[in-house]
C-alpha cells in the first residue's frame, strides 16, 4: 500500500479507495483466537512466541471469540468438538476468517480411515479460507498461511455482513 | 469462502445432547451456580471442559468432561501393524513424543524377545532423545503454568530455549514435534555428524538459563503465593487414584519407573529422583509439583551429559554401525498378554497388548495414559477452594489432552 | 516379596475356582466374575500383597467366535514391587461385572471408558456415563463387530 512510506505534514490529505483503506486496516491487525485443540496448538504457540514472533504481522492471540478476527483451527476436530467450533465461529464478529491448520483439520489427516470420532475436515462445519498443510505444520508454514490470508483480504471489497440475516433465517427454520 | 460443502446441521439442543451437565440447575441451592470452563479456554491446556459448581467464589464441585480430542488411538492400533502404530503413539502425548515412542518400542521388543539384542549405542541414543524431550516437555509445563499464574515473561524465555531442543531433535529425526524416530528394534537413523558437539553446546547454554528461570518463576514471590499450600494432594489419595510421575513425587514418594523398573540403559546412568519437600508450604502442593519438574530438568541435563560422554567414548559412531540392523522384517509376537510401562514426563505410560500370534496387528492395544489418571484426582482436591486456585491446580497437573482422550 | 505361586494361593483361598495364565506378563490369575470384589479387596488389604495401585484396566472383546469379553486389571504393589494381572471373562451378550471403584478410585474413569468402548456394565459404579464419546453416540466402537454410524449431526462420518 505504501501509505506510511510518505510523510504527512500540515494536515495533509490522502486519497484512496475506501476498500483499500479498510482492507489495509483489517489485514494489518488480525487477531487470532487462542484456540488450540491438539498437537498443532503447540506449534501455534511456537509461532506466537519469541523465535517466530507472530506479532510482527500485527497478530496478537486473543482469548475471546468476540474480539477475534481469525480462527485458527489448530488440531483434530472431533464430532464432540464440532458443535463447539461452530458455536465459537458464530460468536466471532464479521468479517471473520478461518485458517485450517494441519492435516487433521484439513481432511482428517492420519485419522481419515479408522477415526470414527474424527471429522474428516473442518470445512464440513465452518467455511475455511486458508488450508495449511503439515502434521503439524512448521511455524513458518503457519506464517505463510497468514500471508496468504492477507493477500486474500487485500483483494476483498466491502460487503454487507450476512451473519445476522442468516441467524434469523436459521431460527425461523427451527422455530 | 465456499460454503456449499458445509454439512453440519444446527439444532438448539446440540451442545446439551452431546455432553449433558451432571448437575441440574433446578436441583441446586439458591446460592449455587454452574460455571462452564472450557473446552475453549486458554488455561485448560487444550480442550478440557470443567463443569464447576460454585457458591460465590468457593468451589463446591468440579466435574471434568472429556473426549473433545478422542482420536481413536486404540481403534487405529487394532487396525495397523505394530510398526505403523508408532506415529499414533507420538500423537498421544504430543509434547513428549520421544518418551512415548520409547515405551512403545520397548514393549513390542520385549514381546518379540529381541530386547537383549538392541545395540548399546541405539539405547543411548534413545535415552538421549527421550531426556531432551523430557526437558522440552517440562519447559512447556512450567512456561504455561507461569502464564496461568499471570507471569508472561517466563513463557517467552522458555519457548526461546525450547526451540534449541526442537532444532536438535529435528536435525536427528526430521520433525519438530512428532518424530517417529525410535523404531521397533532400532532407530530411524543414526545421529547426524556433529550432533554430539551441538548438543554439548546446548547443555552449556542451558545450565545458566535454568538458574535464571528458577529465579524468575519459581522463586518469584507472587508465584509462590499463588501456588504454595494450594491443591495439596496427600500421598495415600495420590496412590489410590493411580497418580504417577512428578505429581506423585511431589507428594513425597520417591517413585520413578526409570529407577524402579530400570529399563533401557537407565541403570548405568547416575541421576537422582527429586521429591517434593514442602519447601514453601505443604508437601504435595502446586508449588512442589512445579519445583519437582524444575529439579527433574536438572537431572535430565545430567543424564544427557552422561549419554553424550558414552556416545563419544565407549559407543562411538562407527562406519559399520547400522541403527536399523535389528529392526525385524516381520513383527509377529507370540500369543500373549503384555503390559509395559515406562516413565514419561507426565508419569507412568503403559501399553497393554494382546497378541494373538497369528497376525502382525495387535489384537488389542490399550494405552494407559498418565494424564488420564492424574486428571481424575482433580475433583477430589478442588472442593472448597477458590476459583483462582482451581486454575493453579489444573496447571500444576500438566496434562496433555491428546493423552487424556487418546 | 510374594512370588506368583504365593499370590495364586492367596487368591485360591478367596475364590477356589481360579486358574492361572503364566504366559502373560505380568502373570495373571483368571477368576470368575462373582468373586472379583472379594479377591480385589483381599489383594488390596492383605499385608503380604498390598496391591495399592491399579495401573491399568482394560476391556477386551474376544470377537464373535469366542463370544466372550474380558476385563483385565493390572495391579501393582508399590511396597513389594510386584505386578499381577487379574482377568475376568464375561459373556458377550449383556456383560456385567462388579465395580472396583470402592477399592481403587483409579477405576472410576477407567471403568467409564470400558463402558464407553465396549458397553460393559459395572455394577455399583456411581456415575456410569460415556466418558469419551458424545452421550448420543450409537454403538460401542471397540467391539469387533462395530460399524460406525453414517452421519452424526448430518456430518458424514466416513472420509
Amino acid at each position: 500500500m505504501g501509505l506510511l512510506d510518505k510523510r504527512f505534514e500540515h494536515g495533509g490529505i490522502i486519497i484512496t479507495k475506501a476498500d483499500d483503506l479498510l482492507n489495509w486496516a483489517r489485514l494489518s491487525s488480525m487477531w487470532p483466537m487462542t484456540f488450540g485443540i491438539a498437537c498443532c496448538a503447540i506449534e501455534f504457540m511456537s509461532t506466537g512466541t519469541t523465535v517466530y514472533d507472530m506479532d510482527r504481522f500485527g497478530m496478537a492471540p486473543f482469548a475471546s471469540p468476540r474480539q477475534a478476527d481469525v480462527m485458527i483451527v489448530a488440531g483434530t476436530v472431533t464430532f464432540k468438538m464440532a458443535d463447539r467450533i461452530k458455536r465459537l465461529y458464530e460468536q466471532m464478529p464479521e468479517p471473520r476468517y478461518v485458517i485450517s491448520m494441519g492435516s487433521c483439520s484439513n481432511c482428517g489427516g492420519p485419522y481419515w480411515q479408522h477415526g470414527y470420532h474424527v471429522v474428516k475436515g473442518v470445512d464440513r462445519i465452518v467455511p475455511v479460507d486458508i488450508y495449511v498443510p503439515g502434521c503439524p505444520p512448521r511455524p513458518e508454514a503457519l506464517i505463510g498461511g497468514f500471508l496468504k490470508l492477507q493477500e486474500k483480504i487485500r483483494t476483498e471489497s466491502l460487503k454487507a455482513p450476512g451473519a445476522i440475516e442468516r441467524l434469523l433465517e436459521n431460527q425461523k427454520q427451527h422455530a | 469462502m465456499p460454503t456449499d460443502h458445509i454439512q453440519y446441521q444446527y439444532k438448539p439442543g446440540n451442545l446439551v445432547e452431546s455432553e449433558p451437565n451432571k448437575f441440574n440447575p433446578e436441583n441446586l441451592r439458591s446460592e449455587e451456580m454452574i460455571v462452564n470452563l472450557g473446552p475453549q479456554h486458554p488455561s485448560t491446556h487444550g480442550v478440557l471442559r470443567l463443569e464447576v459448581l460454585i457458591d460465590g467464589e468457593i468451589i463446591r464441585d468440579v466435574v471434568p468432561h472429556l473426549g473433545y480430542l478422542h482420536r481413536c488411538f486404540e481403534k487405529h492400533a487394532e487396525n495397523l501393524p505394530y510398526n505403523q502404530v508408532i506415529p499414533f503413539v507420538d500423537r498421544m502425548d504430543y509434547v513428549a513424543a520421544m518418551n512415548s515412542e520409547h515405551v512403545y518400542a520397548m514393549g513390542v521388543e520385549r514381546m518379540l524377545g529381541i530386547a537383549g539384542q538392541i545395540p548399546k549405542r541405539v539405547e543411548y541414543v534413545r535415552v538421549l532423545m527421550a531426556e531432551l524431550n523430557r526437558i522440552a516437555s517440562h519447559f512447556i509445563a512450567l512456561g504455561t503454568y507461569g502464564m496461568d499464574m499471570g507471569a508472561f515473561t517466563p513463557f517467552f524465555w522458555i519457548m526461546r530455549d525450547r526451540e534449541h531442543i526442537l532444532r536438535l531433535l529435528e536435525w536427528a529425526s526430521g520433525a519438530r514435534l512428532l518424530y517417529n524416530y525410535i523404531w521397533i528394534g532400532g532407530l530411524f537413523y543414526d545421529l547426524p555428524v556433529g550432533f554430539e558437539q551441538k548438543c554439548s553446546e546446548f547443555i552449556s547454554y542451558i545450565k545458566p538459563k535454568l538458574k535464571e528461570l528458577e529465579d524468575l518463576l519459581l522463586k518469584n514471590d507472587i508465584f509462590i503465593r499463588r501456588t504454595a499450600n494450594v491443591g495439596v494432594l496427600p500421598l495415600n489419595l495420590a496412590i489410590n487414584y493411580g497418580v504417577t510421575g512428578p505429581m506423585l513425587r511431589a507428594s513425597g514418594l520417591r517413585f520413578d519407573l526409570r529407577k524402579v523398573d530400570g529399563y533401557s540403559v537407565y541403570p548405568e546412568l547416575e541421576f537422582n529422583v527429586p521429591i517434593g519437600e514442602g519447601l514453601k508450604g505443604t508437601m504435595g502442593d502446586c508449588w512442589d509439583r512445579a519445583w519437582v519438574r524444575m529439579l527433574e530438568i536438572h537431572e535430565s541435563v545430567k543424564i544427557v551429559e552422561q549419554c553424550l560422554d558414552k556416545l563419544q567414548g565407549e559407543h562411538k559412531r562407527t562406519k559399520e554401525f547400522n541403527p536399523q540392523e535389528f529392526v525385524p522384517k516381520k513383527i509377529r509376537p507370540q500369543a500373549q498378554d503384555f503390559y509395559i510401562r515406562g516413565e514419561t514426563p507426565k508419569g507412568e505410560l503403559g501399553f497393554f497388548f494382546r497378541a494373538d500370534g497369528k497376525s502382525d496387528i495387535p489384537f488389542r492395544c490399550k494405552g494407559r495414559s498418565c494424564s488420564f489418571s492424574n486428571l481424575s484426582v482433580l475433583p477430589e482436591i478442588s472442593k472448597g477452594i477458590l476459583v483462582a486456585d482451581l486454575i493453579a491446580i489444573i496447571g500444576s497437573i500438566d496434562m496433555v489432552m491428546g493423552e487424556v482422550d487418546r | 516379596m510374594p512370588d506368583f505361586p504365593q499370590l495364586l494361593e492367596i487368591v485360591k483361598n478367596i475364590s477356589p475356582d481360579v486358574t492361572s495364565d503364566e504366559k502373560s506378563s505380568p502373570k495373571a490369575v483368571i477368576i470368575p466374575a462373582g468373586s472379583l470384589t472379594k479377591v480385589c479387596t483381599e489383594l488390596h488389604q492383605n499385608p503380604a500383597t498390598y496391591f495399592d495401585m491399579l495401573s491399568c484396566l482394560t476391556g477386551i472383546d474376544n470377537g464373535l467366535q469366542a463370544n466372550t469379553m474380558e476385563v483385565v486389571y493390572n495391579l501393582y504393589s508399590i511396597p513389594f514391587n510386584v505386578s499381577l494381572a487379574v482377568k475376568v471373562i464375561l459373556p458377550r451378550e449383556n456383560p456385567v461385572i462388579d465395580s472396583v471403584t470402592s477399592i481403587w478410585r483409579t477405576a472410576d474413569w477407567h471403568e467409564r471408558e470400558a463402558f464407553d468402548m465396549f458397553g460393559i456394565q459395572f455394577k455399583g459404579h456411581r456415575d456410569l456415563r460415556r466418558i469419551l464419546l458424545p452421550a448420543d453416540w450409537q454403538g460401542y466402537p471397540l467391539r469387533k463387530d462395530y460399524t460406525h454410524q453414517e452421519y452424526y449431526r448430518n456430518i458424514k462420518v466416513e472420509y
